[in-house]
């Protein structure tokens, strides 16, 4: 598998399927590990750079899971690959930083990857379509003992897993869920949720579309703590939250359906006949409209598209997918061009 | 609309962030965007972290505290404080008087309950003592609750540890 094969393929998160995927677009679980006789990544001399690449290499080799898995050197990618690794999802900004010694090791089916000598030594990601939070943390807790088998993980039974960060001491364990909000965002409810979860100690981020560009319609909600509890509590807590949320943006979708009919209709077909005949269009704009199409579909009110066509299209219209879809540079008014062009051309075969 | 940051370009990116419990709206341009994420990325959860800094460094004497160096990679509590991160495994046992209330304040705890890796060489020889006693704990509630399979798991990390210990004692 090479990187320039991801382009075809569809990231198992974005299928659309799973639990609650009229709301959810991905669950995600993530855990930092560091070994114990060498510095945390940023206080890595070349030696011992390669040292933990080699040592995470090996072990990954052992994990049944991760038979056939991609193993990059970052410093083999340019800017254009990274970007593509990030708008999927696949590893964080931070990964992308050209100082020290980091890799990145790829599942095929994208649900796992390993980021080496990020902020911590490993930081290994399970992601799943849907609502899955506890499905992502067993798979997650698999892979964590077969490596914690060839691996000499820092621990102390005090305070339990090592970090470079104390934020994410204890068990270095981050649950995070992608949601998508639009009612409570048009009825002007979104700030009451957000502050609410916030109060309980989560985190709120928006999606980085076009890898910068938030859009309005989608948050993602992460725990904060990780110590003082069990790995499986903190999961419970964030999905317990989640379901509340969820539970908020059902009745208000309903509440919208059945008194805002006109406006909800109007929104919604308005926003399908611009992507259907826009010749230029922003990323940002794509996320909106893309997000009300999503609505429509959810609602039912939208026949004939399904989910993944639509999760499809947020990912390939975004400015390192579609370089590579060309496989040129692209100016910005060039990819404007393009993304016109490949949403019109998805959805014309659509009535 | 112009950029809230620069207030140069045209505002194209439209943030919602919470500070202080208090949500905001911020109208970027696409560069103080690219910025922006970045930033929230390395300050992902770390605003709490430099709160409980702040806050902590109040009871210390900067003299004791600066003096204090890792043995292993060379760091003070002083760096760690500017940088937020620590330098490696060991510092948590250089500043673990420092790091005990600080982790509380992050994380409301200071006693972990979690997970235990399969093979333990832990950081301090004394530490193996205290892990061997928390699985045999654990072993213990797993019979009692007639988790078998868990309990298998448990047995195996004990002989696996006591295995180490043998071995770091013939040394
Ligand atoms: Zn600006
Ligand atoms: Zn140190």
């Amino acid at each position: 598998m090479r990187i320039d094969d991801l382009i075809n393929h569809t990231s198992e998160w974005l299928k659309g399927s799973g639990p609650y995927s009229n709301i959810v677009i991905s669950s995600r679980v993530r855990l930092a590990r560091n070994l114990n006789s060498i510095p945390f990544p940023h206080r890595l001399n070349k030696k011992q750079g390669q040292e933990v690449i080699d040592a995470v290499r090996t072990a990954v080799e052992k994990v049944d899971f991760l038979k056939g898995s991609l193993f990059i050197d970052m410093q083999q990618l340019d800017a254009l690959d990274k970007q593509f690794l990030i708008e999927r999802h696949l590893m964080s900004y931070e990964h992308a930083r050209p100082d020290n010694y980091r890799a990145l090791v790829l599942e095929k089916s994208e649900i796992i990857s390993i980021m080496i000598n990020e902020e911590d030594h490993l930081r290994i990601q399970v992601m799943q379509s849907g609502f899955s939070l506890f499905e992502a943390w067993s798979i997650m807790n698999r892979i964590d003992d077969v490596l914690s088998e060839h691996l000499d993980f820092a621990f102390l039974s005090e305070w339990g897993y090592l970090t470079s960060c104390p934020t994410n001491t204890g068990t270095g364990l981050r649950g995070s869920v992608m949601l998508h909000l639009p009612a409570l965002v048009m009825s002007r409810q979104i700030n009451r949720v957000l502050s609410a979860i916030a109060k309980l100690s989560f985190t709120t981020r928006g999606l980085y579309g076009e890898g910068t560009e938030a859009s309005g319609n989608f948050f993602q909600v992460s725990n904060q703590v990780a110590l003082g509890h069990k790995e499986e509590e903190i999961i419970s807590n964030i999905n317990a939250l989640i379901k509340q949320v969820i539970e908020q943006e059902e009745q208000m979708r309903q509440h919208l359906f059945t008194h805002q009919r006109a406006i909800l209709e109007d929104k919604i077909w308005r926003s399908f006949g611009i992507l259907k005949s826009a010749f230029i269009i922003s990323s940002q704009e794509t996320i909106d409209l893309l997000s009300m199409l999503r609505l429509g579909v959810d609602l039912d009110i939208i026949k004939d598209i399904d989910r993944s066509t639509i999760n499809r299209l947020f990912l390939i219209t975004q400015p390192a997918h579609l370089q590579k879809i060309e496989n040129k540079r692209l100016s910005s008014h060039e990819r404007d061009v393009k993304r016109a062009e490949i949403i019109r051309k998805t959805l014309e075969k659509i009535s | 609309m112009l950029c809230d940051l620069c207030g140069k370009n045209e505002a194209t990116v439209h943030l919602t962030e919470i500070i202080d419990n208090q949500v905001t709206e911020l109208h970027l341009c696409e560069e103080c965007a690219r910025n922006k994420s970045i930033e929230m990325e390395q300050q992902f959860g770390l605003g709490d972290l430099l709160a409980g800094l702040a806050e902590f460094g109040k009871g210390i004497e900067e003299t004791e505290s600066s003096r204090l160096k890792c043995s292993k990679c060379g760091i003070s509590y002083e760096d760690f404080k500017k940088i937020g991160k620590l330098g490696c495994s060991q510092c948590y046992i250089t500043f673990k008087r420092y790091l005990s209330s600080l982790l509380k304040k992050i994380h409301g705890s200071n006693k972990h309950i979690g997970k235990t890796p399969l093979k333990v060489t832990a950081v301090a020889d004394k530490d193996k003592k205290n892990i061997l006693e928390d699985l045999r704990q654990k072993l213990q509630k797993a019979i009692e609750a007639e988790e078998f399979e868990e309990a298998a798991r448990i047995r195996d990390q004990i002989r696996e540890l006591e295995k180490v210990n043998r071995k770091n004692e013939n040394r």
